[in-house]
């Protein structure tokens, strides 16, 4: 499945028109301990680079943003007891929410693994 | 000529490479880089609350005063019982601008020889040394002690691993402090702090803190804790944090700080503000701070709006209770039990007002 990364620090997991959203390892370090996180409800529609979900660590509250536009099949319950899969998990059991695509194309600006591990040595 | 911007660079701490050793992830902080972190603020939190945490705290403004008639002129800018201050005792003070509000809050530590040792907030300090300057005789000497470094040393083990390095040290009480000596270095040390648990905060020349540092961290009880976990353990202590739960427009009574107007000044007065603050003491403040419990899971954080008057300083997840816990100011008759709502980010909360601390405060009195 290709996996793509934005500059905000979201992964997208995409297989055919469905993909799998969520923060990156980077992300979950620079965030330190996650205590809260809110994701959308089945049937939200998500606009790229705006707003999806918010993750709160000790210290802030942050935004995280649709990597790509669509509609969210499913938003991840377990975040909701454990918030901490985001440390734990952040590329897996971490996950925030699956979406539909409504244009594919927009996956064409986004970063590959190789893309983002350059970028982020670059911060 | 083009007009060019200058970026004035934080300053380093003593202890800067130390931190940076130890994992620490630095921050901006009061005009310096300052460790945020080690290895995570809820573990750094939680062995504070368990074991002893080691905090560097260089960056607050560590300032001696001496002169005649020091007692005198102090007690026209603060409203502590100085004259009353015995060698070896400490207080909790207030600077105060003439309209009652609160310029900072600080520590007052009688020195041998009636020398005043102060300790006041690092992002504050130069303001205040201005103002010092500016309100007291000529009389009296100011000396700012920027050579000397400052760390905390809190937790229920702090005595334990203080005293094998300082005999001695277990002998002072919550709110005391002495001059000892550690092989050759002199430590200024009280028995105070800024998490609510007990434990010790030591002034130490600069250039010997490394050190101190390496030596307390040697000892298993303690581990180095940053400013994140700093903050969360304040905020469970109940404690306010200048520039976010007092400022300049806040006066004592509103802060719930009558505590620190020792009982002959309210009966003297003549401290500034002392009409406004005193008369607030006897018909109440409309305003008061207050403690928080927010129901759900997600915190309200400083800037969250009160509804029906009001707004959140301090907000963030309890560590030790698991939940989020805020301070506010609110109307005040809202009392503990009473239910309030908030609104944060377009999204209402709920929150109960509640006594503080929020984790009972641990002293050796």
């Amino acid at each position: 499945m290709p996996l793509y990364f934005t500059k905000d620090h979201e992964w997208i997991s995409v297989e055919g028109d469905s993909a799998t959203v969520g923060i990156t390892d980077y992300a979950q370090a620079q965030l330190g301990d996650v205590v809260f996180v809110e994701v959308p409800p089945a049937g939200t529609a998500v606009d790229k680079g705006k707003e999806a979900a918010v993750v709160e660590s000790v210290k802030a509250a942050s935004d995280v943003y649709a990597p790509v536009s669509g509609t969210v099949t499913e938003g991840n319950g377990a975040l909701e007891a454990d918030p901490a899969l985001v440390n734990t998990s952040p590329e897996g059991e971490g996950w925030f929410f699956k979406l539909t695509l409504s244009d594919t194309s927009e996956l064409d600006g986004l970063m590959d693994a190789e893309g983002y591990k350059a970028f982020v040595e670059g911060l | 000529m083009s007009e060019e911007i200058q970026i004035i660079p934080d300053s380093l701490l003593p202890l800067d490479a130390w931190h940076r050793e130890h994992g620490a992830r630095m921050v901006s902080f009061a005009g310096y880089e300052m460790p945020i972190q080690y290895e995570g603020i809820i573990a750094e939190h939680l062995w504070t609350r368990q074991h002893a945490g080691l905090f560097d705290v260089s960056h607050m403004g560590q300032l001696k005063l001496s002169g005649e008639g020091l007692d005198v002129a102090l007690e026209a800018l603060l409203p502590a019982d100085v004259k009353g201050l015995g060698e070896g005792r400490m207080r909790y003070s207030l600077l105060l601008a003439e309209n009652g509000g609160i310029l900072d809050d600080l520590m007052l530590a009688r020195l041998p020889g009636g020398t005043i040792y102060m300790v006041v907030n690092g992002a504050t300090k130069w303001d205040d040394i201005g103002h010092l300057h500016e309100y007291l005789p000529e009389e009296i000497t100011l000396n700012h002690m920027d050579e000397q470094a400052l760390v905390a040393l809190q937790g229920p083990e702090a005595v334990t691993a203080l005293a094998r390095l300082v005999p001695g040290v277990e002998a002072l009480t919550f709110m005391t402090a002495g001059l000892f000596d550690w092989s050759g270095t002199p430590l200024w040390i009280s028995r105070s702090g800024y998490t609510g648990e007990d434990g010790f905060e030591i002034s130490v020349p600069g250039d010997e803190v490394e050190r101190l540092a390496v030596a307390l961290c040697e000892q298993p009880e303690v581990k180095p804790i940053g400013l994140g976990a700093r903050d969360s353990l304040r905020l469970e202590a109940g404690l306010p944090l200048y520039g976010h739960d007092l400022d300049p427009e806040t006066t004592p009574i509103e802060a719930d700080l009558g505590f620190a107007l020792s009982k002959r000044r309210r009966e003297e007065g003549g401290f500034p503000g002392a009409e406004r603050i005193l008369r607030e003491r006897t018909e109440g403040a409309l305003f008061k701070r207050v403690g928080l419990l927010v129901e759900g899971r997600q915190p309200v954080r400083e800037g969250a709006v009160v509804i029906g008057g009001g707004r959140v300083t301090s907000g963030g997840f309890s560590p030790s209770l698991e939940r989020p816990i805020a301070m506010a100011f609110v109307p005040a008759a809202a009392i503990p039990g009473s239910t309030l709502q908030i609104e944060q980010r377009g999204k209402i909360f709920t929150a109960t007002v509640s006594p503080m601390p929020f984790v009972p405060h641990c002293y050796h009195r």
